[in-house]
Order: structure tokens, then sequence, then C-alpha cells
């Protein structure tokens, strides 16, 4: 009598580098169109661009370094990249900004360290901080979302905008673009002004609502259900987004407990700008993220902890990018540390 | 005798270069390359500091006696390097004022006692010499052309300020990229003098590497720099 006789580990799903990376894509699509649905043509082109560039440069630098080309195209990381790169950029950001974003993401970040899986640096933020301190002018073009003012540009004028500088439409780039609700707290908020005036007088109309920002809210929600369904995919380790999110909401309300009138509440930290982006597409990157249990935990907390600092005290009107790269210097240190203990082995012996 | 030139010159310039393959100096290096100018103007300071430095340790060699040979060196660099922070000031003012602490540090520029130490002590004074503006020069390179690659990609021009050292008729020598041209910070900078250095090094290496294989190189091969700087 035979019998079929399978290896340990007995898994039943395909758990390749590709149909990981592809899960990745899916998840993101709810909040990709709702983004769209909310700041226009910008965001489309952002991603046809970054994708573009992304896979180019990939497959030069691969046959530079005498790769195999089609497989490690193929597996879909270079296209992650593209996409988490071109939804954390501002929809009206000229074609030359995220080319260079996802050149540096790809080439310096990626392949110079040794390609997938030797990177200590996630390529994305490399690329987003590359030109947000490079461009800060640029990284402002944030476009006012459906329902706030006059909304987006039309199709045409946004061509004009992000392939030539928004002269042949005759567009005034202050009239068309405005803060993203961070950013307008942030400058208010040092301006001296209390959180209840802030959220009653915005320029373009009612751009808070109760949850945090129009648009904002949706974006995050949908990016928070993507993320649940990778998570029930098992391709997200669960300790990242919720060590992450539990942090961010204690310390958010600490601060907004001791002083409701200027720091904004846990709800809206955490349905703001990239929060939910990070929380179950950046920081779970599977490359530099920590990989232990509780290097995990810790990591994510970190991020947290210096994005709300960031936001909060610091120069910029979101830190999630520069608190990934910071705890992702840090994640060596934190791995080495929180080994987990070898089945049967005894404490003290090192 | 000439062999002996060549190999000092070859070394200082290329083989043995203070920046690229010692990576000696590179607290100056990095902190004033950002733009052509101010590494002209470091870079001349160095020069002219390692050859003074090396021609004097030279001539002194035969009377110091080794126990004290290090505190010597660095009384001589450190005179060296106060006249010409003084001469600086009085002559090439603005400059000064823009290079800063950089120039007082000079003294502390491992690469000026490490010569001092590794060849002034043990040759002629004439190779010291030599060896001393070579080493100075292959620094003053890499500072300008650091200099430069930072100046165009970070500010979009080139010879900014060159009034510093050439004159007032040197204002019409810069050169800019365009009036539209967003500035790329990055490049000004900090960390764009550490990738900037990184690929130099990596065109060196690479340079060096094809001229000892004497097979022609594979298709499509060509130094990382270019197209990520």
């Amino acid at each position: 009598m035979l019998f079929s006789k399978a290896d340990s580990p007995y898994l039943t799903t395909d758990s390749s580098v590709q149909s990981m990376m592809l899960k990745v894509v899916y998840a993101l699509i709810p909040g990709a169109l709702a983004m769209f649905w909310f700041f226009g043509w910008g965001v489309l082109f952002n991603l046809v661009i970054a994708i573009g560039v992304c896979l180019i440069s990939e497959a030069a630098m691969l046959k530079l370094r005498r790769r195999p080309v089609r497989p490690a195209l193929s597996d879909g990381s270079a296209l992650v990249t593209a996409c988490l790169l071109a939804l954390a950029l501002p929809p009206l950001a000229p074609w030359w900004l995220t080319t260079i974003a996802s050149l540096f993401a790809i080439v310096v970040a990626k392949h110079l360290y040794g390609g997938l899986g030797f990177n200590p640096f996630n390529p994305a933020m490399v690329g987003y901080v590359v030109v947000m301190i490079s461009f800060p002018r640029e990284m402002t073009l944030w476009t006012p979302p459906t329902g706030v003012g006059e909304g987006w540009p039309d199709f045409i004028d946004t061509v004009s905008l992000v392939f030539g500088s928004g002269a042949a439409a005759d567009l005034d780039i202050d009239a068309i673009t405005m803060a993203t609700p961070m950013d307008t707290f942030k400058t208010q908020i040092g301006l001296a002004y209390d959180k209840a005036y802030i959220e009653a007088h915005s320029v373009h109309g009612q751009i808070y609502t109760f949850v945090s920002g129009v648009g904002w809210e949706w974006i995050n929600g949908l990016y928070l259900l993507g993320g649940i369904w990778l998570i029930r995919q098992r391709v997200v380790d669960i300790r990242l987004p919720l060590s992450f999110l539990i942090s961010l909401i204690v310390i958010a309300n600490l601060f907004a407990v001791i002083d409701y009138s200027s720091y904004p509440s846990a709800l809206f930290h955490c349905f703001s700008g990239g929060t939910m982006l990070a929380a179950f597409f950046i920081i779970t990157d599977p490359v530099s993220a920590s990989t232990t249990p509780k290097g995990r935990i810790i990591y994510a907390a970190g991020i947290a902890a210096i994005t709300y600092v960031i936001r909060t005290w610091g120069g910029y009107p979101d830190g999630i990018a520069f608190a990934v790269l910071l705890m992702n210097m840090a994640v060596p240190l934190l791995d080495h540390y929180t080994q987990p203990r070898t089945y049967g082995e005894t404490g003290g012996s090192k | 005798m000439a062999a002996e030139q060549v190999k000092i010159v070859k070394e200082g310039l290329w083989g043995n270069n203070v920046a690229l393959v010692q990576l000696l100096g590179l607290c100056p290096l990095l902190a004033v390359t950002g733009t052509f100018i101010n590494g002209l103007g470091l870079g001349l300071a160095t020069l002219l500091t390692l050859v003074v430095s090396n021609t004097a340790v030279s001539t002194i060699r035969h009377w110091i006696r080794p126990e004290v040979r290090i505190p010597v060196f660095v009384l001589i660099i450190a005179s060296i390097v106060t006249t010409i922070e003084l001469a600086m000031n009085a002559w090439f003012h603005e400059l000064f004022l823009i290079l800063g602490i950089f120039i007082p540090l000079i003294v502390t520029n491992c690469s000026i006692i490490a010569r001092a130490e590794a060849f002034a002590s043990k040759n002629s004074v004439l190779d010291s010499a030599l060896d001393g503006f070579m080493m100075g020069s292959g620094f003053l390179l890499v500072l300008v052309t650091l200099g430069s690659l930072r100046e165009i990609i970070g500010a979009g021009t080139l010879f900014a300020n060159a009034h510093l050292i050439f004159g007032e008729g040197a204002k019409a020598i810069t050169l800019t990229l365009g009036d539209d041209y967003p500035g790329f910070l990055l490049a000004v900078l900090p960390p764009g003098a550490f990738i900037g250095l990184g690929l130099l090094i990596a065109a060196k290496n690479h340079l060096d590497k094809r001229l000892a294989s004497p097979k022609p190189a594979l298709v499509g091969e060509s130094p990382i720099g270019s197209g990520a700087s």
C-alpha cells in the first residue's frame, strides 16, 4: 500500500513573493479608487508614471547587475513600491518629481543595497523623503477634495499641470491647490489659533468633518478594509498594524486629554494623512521591518511615536516616511535583542 | 630617479588619492563642497598646507628624535595652518567667512599628518614637496569635482561666487541651467555629499577595474553613478 507522503510545512496556500505582492496591490485598489474620486486625475497620472519608471529602472538595474530580468520583474515588488510611492505623492506633482522619487526608490534604495531582500530601508519611503526634502514647494500641490470649493481640476488642466507648468491652461496654482487638513491644522496652531477656530474657519470652506478631513476619512477607511483583508489572507502580521495604531491612539489621546483645544483627537490622527496606508502597507514591508514577534511590536510602536512627534512638533505636516526610515535603522538592533527563545532552551545559556 | 617621481605623481593624483582611496579628510570634504568655489578655496588651502608641511618636515627630519616626532609635526602643521588662516582672512575675507571653522580644522586633517609621517619624514626635500603637491592636488580635484556636481544638481549653477577668489571680473563666468530650474536640495544638503562621494568612489573603482582588464567590456556596462547622481 502506498501512502502519499508530504513533508512539512504543510501549507495549502501559495506563498510566493508574486502572490503576496499581488495581494498587496489588490488590497490597495479600494483606497486608491477613493483617492481618485476625491483628488482627481493627478492620482492616476502619479500611478502610471511611478509604475512605468519603477518597472523600467528595475529592469535596467537588473540588466546592469547581470541578474535574470523576467523573474525579478514579475515578482511584483517594484509594482508595490511604485503604487505606495504614487499614493503618497500629492496629486498635482509634476512628472519629473514622480520620476525622481521612483528612480531613487528603485535604483538607490533597492538595487544599490543589493536588490529585493537586502534593502535596509523601505524603498518607497526613501523615494518620498528624497523629494520631500528636495522639493518642499512641489510637495504641497494637493487639490481640494471633491465637495470642497470647486474640487479638483479637469483632465486637460491636470495634464498641463503635471506635464507642463500649467501656463498653457492659464491656471493659477494657488487657486487650484490647497493645504491638506493636517497641514492647515499645523500652520494654524503655529499661529496660536485653537482647534475649534481652525475647524470653523478654513479658506476653501468646510474641510474638517467629525472624523478627520473631507475625503481623508474615506481613503483611510478603505485602506483599513484592504488591510484587514490582507491580515485574513495572512500576508500581513497583525502585530505590526495593531501595535502601530494602538500606540498612535494612546499617545494622541494622552495629549488630547491634556489640552483638547490644541491637540487633535486620536480619531483625527488615525484617519488623516497616510496613517492607514502606513499601518497596513508601508510598515509591513517584509524586507525592511523587524522580523521577530517582539521586535515587530516595538518597531511599529516606535514608528507611531516618531510620527506623532513629527506631526505635532516637527517641520513637516506628516512624519510617517521619516519615522519609518528612522525605525528601519533600528531594525538590526531590535532583531538582535528580541530573538525568540528556542524551544527547550533554558534561560541564561547564551 | 625620474621613475620614482612619476610614481609619486600617479599615486597622489589617482592610485592613492587622499579622498577616494585613503578616505582621509572627509569631514571638510563633505561639509564644504556645496559649490565649486567653496571646494576650490578649501582645496587650495589644504594643498598649500601639504606642500609647506611636507617640505618643512622633510628638511628637519634628521634632527627630530623619533620619540617626539608626532608633537613636532603637529606643531609645524598648526603654525602653517594658522598662517594660511590669517592670510585668507586678510585677502579672501568673504571666502574665509563662508569656509569658517573648516580652515583652522585643516590642522586635524589626517591626510596632512599622514603624509608627514609616512612620506616626508623618510624622503628628500624635493620628493616630499612633490608628494605634498600631488596629494594636495588629488584632494583638490575631488573637492572641485564633488563641489561642481553638487552645485549643478542642487542649485543649477556653476562657478557661482567666483569673485570670492578671482576678483570682481569673475562674476561673469557664473553659468546657470535656466531660471526655472527648481533646485534639487538634497544634493546641497549633507546626504548629497555622502551620496555624491559614494558615487565618485564607485566610478573610480569601476574605471580601475576596466583599465585593469584588457578584455573588451560587456555591452551595457556603465558607471552606476551616471544614472543616479
